[in-house]
């Protein structure tokens, strides 16, 4: 383990990352990663493509489990329960970890069934509380004052900003307790991006969040903490401040400062 | 001459090869459908919808025929419609790679290029044969088995479309597969879902062959399902071959019948898959 951590005070941890690896067949894309994600704080894993940011955050709410030949060794602890036991009720997990994509994900149904959706899986209320539920999504997604108006109309007639933001709402009304964003604002533009952090912003009041991104100034924006990952190992975590002002791996500083391969 | 001017010089050439190609292949469609139109709306009338097949030298309509065509073709693709489907969705969603999946596709490829005839001769050996005697049911059967390949092969294809990013958002969301193919995939497909079974309700109405060998032919109304049923594309076989004048007319009339239903369901297919198309 040949990660640096700046550690001085420690928040209540959220998630816990114990030694773990990941295998797509028999190559090995996550070497022995531990690290902490921290509770209502926002985490963002930057590092350059197929360094394996992105698998860590699938493992988080073990969305590789979808596809066959995909297997994670160690422990993830979600409030202390290792999630890789094979006996977790994945679709639990999965309410309890919300992920948020790199292209926005609309269903293709209106903007009311899309946050709906997520709501029905696990409520059955009356049409009034799930009106409210609804409405209380598209707000804390500070979408509802764009939509309210049409609501009745489809999920994929909204700007690719707002369809992000449309996921975000959906992901939030299930009421989890954890968000992942892998590459949220990827596909979006400038002003997208900005409404999209702020939001990530307010979220941390209530949730815990995982930001995967390739862009360093959003990473130091939005985040609390930051772990520089390389080739599937973790070269460095800590306070985002400090990897990015006094980052103690070289590896690290030639990332960040672009003089990177 | 340059290797520029060659090079126009063939494509023109191509070209001209291209559209006579296409001339040839459409005037020939052009004239049938002249032919039937001239023919058959000669013989349209109130009788034709409200009168049975009539006996050589007297007046009647194709009623018990088109009514025979609508039920064994609703029942053939109320069989055919959920197999297909399931299995299609098995392929695309639950055994995508699988072993199963490539055997089942390679087979459905097969039957969706059997020839009818000998779907017509393998219901004949099942059902007809066993029961002794013709019969509406076993004509809906054999409907079935060409309705089921078309489905097959359309439920997968447009399965295959939808982005996997969508499962994926929908099982991030904790939802259960079931409800990730049900309300999600299902319904991103919708349009093409729907335009399959419209295609297979196509490919089946003018369907001759099977029914000869199932339904056979019935010159008065029958519900009967356990008896034998009158067909539009068997009565005009039959009527067509007669030598009997009005016979002869009562198959262009019912042919045309044929062509406008078909032409119909195709054109609302094509219109469901476009309009599919636009609002991605």
């Amino acid at each position: 383990m040949n990660a640096a951590v700046h550690a001085p005070k420690e928040p209540p941890t959220k998630v816990t990352v114990r030694s773990l690896d990941f295998y797509y067949g028999a190559d090995r894309s996550l070497k022995n990663i531990s690290l902490p994600l921290h509770a209502n704080k926002v985490t963002a894993f930057i590092g350059p493509s197929g360094c394996g940011k992105s698998t860590l955050l699938r493992v988080m709410n073990r969305m590789y489990d979808l596809y066959p030949g995909q297997r994670a060794e160690g422990e993830v602890l979600l409030d202390g329960e290792n999630i890789l036991d094979p006996a977790i009720d994945l679709n639990a997990l999965r309410a309890r970890v919300g992920m948020i994509f790199q292209k926005p994900t609309p269903f293709p149904m209106s903007i009311y069934e899309n946050i709906a959706f997520g709501i029905r899986l696990y409520e059955k209320l009356p049409r009034a509380d799930l009106d409210a539920r609804v409405e209380a999504a598209l707000r804390g997604a500070a979408l509802w004052d764009e939509v309210k108006d049409k609501l009745q109309a489809s999920g994929l007639g909204l700007s690719g900003g707002q369809q992000q933001r449309l996921c975000i709402a959906r992901s939030v009304a299930v009421q989890p307790e954890v968000i992942l964003f892998d590459e949220p604002c990827s596909a979006l533009d400038p002003i997208s991006t900005a409404k999209v952090e702020e939001l990530i912003d307010e979220l941390t009041s209530r949730y815990t969040i995982a930001i995967v991104t390739h862009n360093m100034q959003q990473a130091v924006r939005v985040s609390d903490y930051t772990a520089f990952m390389y080739l599937g190992e973790l070269v460095e975590f800590g306070e985002t401040d400090e990897v990015f002002n006094k980052p103690k791996e070289k590896r690290t500083l030639d990332y960040i400062t672009g003089r990177f391969g | 001459m340059s290797l520029y001017a060659t090079r126009r010089s063939a494509n023109s050439i191509a070209t001209t090869l291209c559209w006579v190609a296409a001339i040839f292949g459409l005037a020939w469609l052009f004239v049938i459908l002249v032919a039937l139109l001239y023919e058959g709306v000669r013989g349209l009338s109130p009788a034709v919808f409200t009168e049975m097949t009539p006996p050589p030298g007297s007046a009647g309509g194709l009623l018990n025929a088109i009514a025979g065509s609508l039920v064994m073709t609703v029942i053939g693709v109320a069989i055919g419609t959920p197999l297909g489907m399931l299995a299609g969705t098995y392929m695309a969603e639950y055994g995508r790679n699988s072993k199963l999946t490539i055997v089942v596709r390679f087979i459905n490829d097969i039957l969706l290029s059997a020839p009818s005839i000998v779907v017509g001769l393998f219901v004949y050996t099942i059902l007809v044969h066993p029961m002794g005697h013709f019969s509406a049911i076993s004509g809906a059967v054999a409907l079935a088995l060409l309705v089921v390949p078309v489905v097959v092969r359309t439920t997968e294809d447009m399965l295959l479309l939808v982005p996997g990013s969508m499962r994926e958002a929908a099982s991030a969301l904790g939802a259960p597969r079931a409800h990730v193919v049900g309300k999600v995939a299902y319904r991103a497909a919708k349009a093409g879902l729907v335009t399959g079974v419209l295609l297979a309700v196509a490919r089946v109405s003018g369907e001759t062959a099977p029914l000869l060998f199932t339904a056979l032919n019935n010159q008065f109304w029958s519900t009967d399902l356990a008896a034998p049923m009158a067909s539009l594309p068997v009565v005009i076989f039959q009527f067509a071959l007669s030598p009997y004048k009005d016979w002869q007319q009562l198959a262009w009339t019912g042919a045309l019948l044929i062509t406008i239903a078909v032409l119909a369901l195709s054109i609302t297919a094509r219109t469901l898959s476009a309009g599919r198309r636009k609002s991605k």
